[in-house]
């Protein structure tokens, strides 16, 4: 025995975690009574996949006969999204700026913060209902349901930009006795200008997916058609719009991949 | 002597490519909004419009709750998790196969990628109304729902990961003759099984968000009963539906939050 080199004793090199494989059996059975409580069944699935099978088979040859009215709408989303981001990043500067916790004092701070939990916490499309009963259907509707998405998302990543920059040229130029303004353009903004282009640049592709959808409460763009598309059972045509959304999406992806190496 | 430079910050093509964005943009948001269709009078007389449904929905209606609003909450909150879940299993290979140091197939990468931007391009009411025309208005087409539309985001973040996880243990699993899966096991999925949890809360977030409207298009859960206290005109519940989803988003962020901390 005392002629073995003597080897250390590492232990099991892959050991059992138990706490992770019991996550995963509470996960099991949670979905186990989920599924139950909300009466997800394997039968109603399977005679669901019937109908998916039958429901795919009538969008298969794709009806795209209906091209001009595909067009215009496909135009309408673009011009909701494009005129929703300018004004959403507009506004989103000043909400930005003034929730940011290390410039502003405290009771300038709070009404802006709740304001931008307010705009995030609901889902574009209950703005989208609430507009329309306000200003009626149509783009006008989408357009500010999209003012306010682009308010929630880009007003709290700018805040949270502006809350890591550096403090040292601001104190440098309020040392010089710099107004508010000068302040603001010379010393924070140089800092978080790349960002917020960033963001902007992503803004305007969530809204263009966004303003597909709003439509389908009357808010304007190709949503409302395709709503209608579907309460009609015009399965082909559903999937040209469909197929048209999706490449719109990928193109306005690629541009905004473009955009952003060119502020890199 | 004198021979003056001037220092600039980007070259010419730089700044040129920088000025085409600007404008680009300009020329699109003033096409827009000279062609969208926005009635003035309608945008003049919204403030009246919001003023009159703020006071149709005071006072709320908080007796409702506990009646018709507290089950539909509970449901929404089953749909988002059950779906999250559900959307593991979808996204986990997808997200593999994405992976270019994984699978060196570019075609089969090209199938994942095709795949996730499709998932994230079709809009999650979209999504709905197609499960909900598959499996008929239900929990079940909102939990489909919410599973396949959130494999875009999960499995596009998941590829991400893995493509950025270190070769060196799976090189020495490699080296020591193990099988695929225990390569992936032991090699990959303890480099990114932190990251994985993140975007999984992550995602939760968002489907608690986004389950709450799915049932406006009849995929179960709060949108339901939000959609029929809207089309009978009870504002007064509509605000009562609006502050529980405002208070279950808000409850969920700081979960998620404070979660992410511990593990992370």
């Amino acid at each position: 025995m005392s002629n073995t080199p003597a080897t250390r004793d590492y232990g099991r090199p892959f050991r059992a975690n138990w706490l992770a494989r019991s996550g995963w059996l509470i996960a099991l059975l949670y979905t186990l009574y989920a599924a139950n409580l909300l009466d997800i069944s394997w039968e109603r699935f399977i005679v669901g996949l019937d109908n998916g099978a039958k429901f795919l088979g009538e969008m298969v040859p794709p009806n795209f006969s209906r091209w001009k009215l595909l067009i215009e709408n496909l135009i309408e989303t673009i011009e909701i999204a494009i005129i929703a981001s300018a004004f959403g990043v507009l506004f989103s500067l000043p909400v930005g700026l003034f929730a940011a916790r290390n410039l502003m004092p405290g009771w300038i701070t709070w009404p802006f913060r709740t304001f931008i939990a307010l705009c995030r916490s609901f889902h574009p499309v209950i703005f989208a209902i609430l507009f329309v009963k306000a200003v009626g259907f149509g783009p006008l509707a989408g357009i500010l349901t999209l003012i306010f998405a682009s308010i929630g998302f880009i007003g709290k990543l700018f805040a949270e930009a502006v809350e890591e920059i550096s403090l040292k040229p601001v104190e440098a130029l309020r040392a010089t006795g710099a107004p508010f303004m000068s302040v603001i353009i010379y010393g924070v903004l140089p800092q978080v200008l790349n960002r917020f282009i960033g963001f902007s640049s992503y803004q305007l592709d969530a809204n263009l997916r966004n303003s597909t959808m709003v439509g389908i409460v009357g808010a304007g763009g190709i949503g409302g058609t395709l709503f209608s598309a579907f309460q009609r059972f015009d399965y082909d045509f559903l999937a040209a719009i469909l197929i048209s959304i999706i490449a719109l999406v990928m193109v306005s992806e690629y541009i905004s991949a473009q955009v952003k190496k060119v502020f890199q | 002597m004198s021979q003056e430079r001037i220092w600039q910050r980007f070259t010419f093509a730089e700044r040129l490519s920088r000025f085409a964005v600007f404008l680009g943009f300009a020329v699109a948001l003033s096409v827009s909004l000279r062609t969208v269709e926005i009635i003035p009078e309608f945008l003049l007389d919204a403030p009246t419009q919001i003023a009159d449904l703020l006071k149709r929905m005071w006072p709320m209606d908080l007796a409702y709750y506990p009646e018709g609003i507290h089950h539909a909450m509970m449901e929404t909150l089953h749909i988002a998790s059950l779906g999250t879940l559900l959307c593991i299993i979808l996204a986990v290979p997808v997200g593999i196969l994405g992976a270019n140091n994984i699978v060196r197939q570019p075609l089969l990468n090209w199938l994942s990628k095709l795949i996730l931007v499709s998932s994230r391009s079709v809009n999650t009411l979209v999504w709905a109304l197609l499960f909900v025309a598959v499996f008929g208005p239900g929990a079940l087409a909102g939990t489909i729902c919410i599973a396949f539309r959130s494999v875009g985001f999960v499995g596009k973040l998941f590829a991400e990961a893995l493509e950025e996880s270190d070769p060196g243990p799976i090189e020495a699993l490699q080296a020591s003759g193990a099988p695929w899966l225990s390569i992936f096991l032991k090699g990959y999925w303890p480099q990114v099984a932190p990251a994985f949890w993140g975007i999984f809360l992550f995602r939760w977030d968002i489907n608690v968000r986004e389950s709450a409207v799915i049932g406006l298009v009849g995929a179960g859960g709060i949108g339901m009963v939000l959609d029929t206290s809207l089309n009978l005109f009870f504002w007064d519940r509509v605000s009562v539906i609006l502050l529980s989803i405002f208070t279950v988003v808000i409850l969920a962020e700081l979960l998620v939050t404070a979660i992410r901390k511990r593990i992370i």
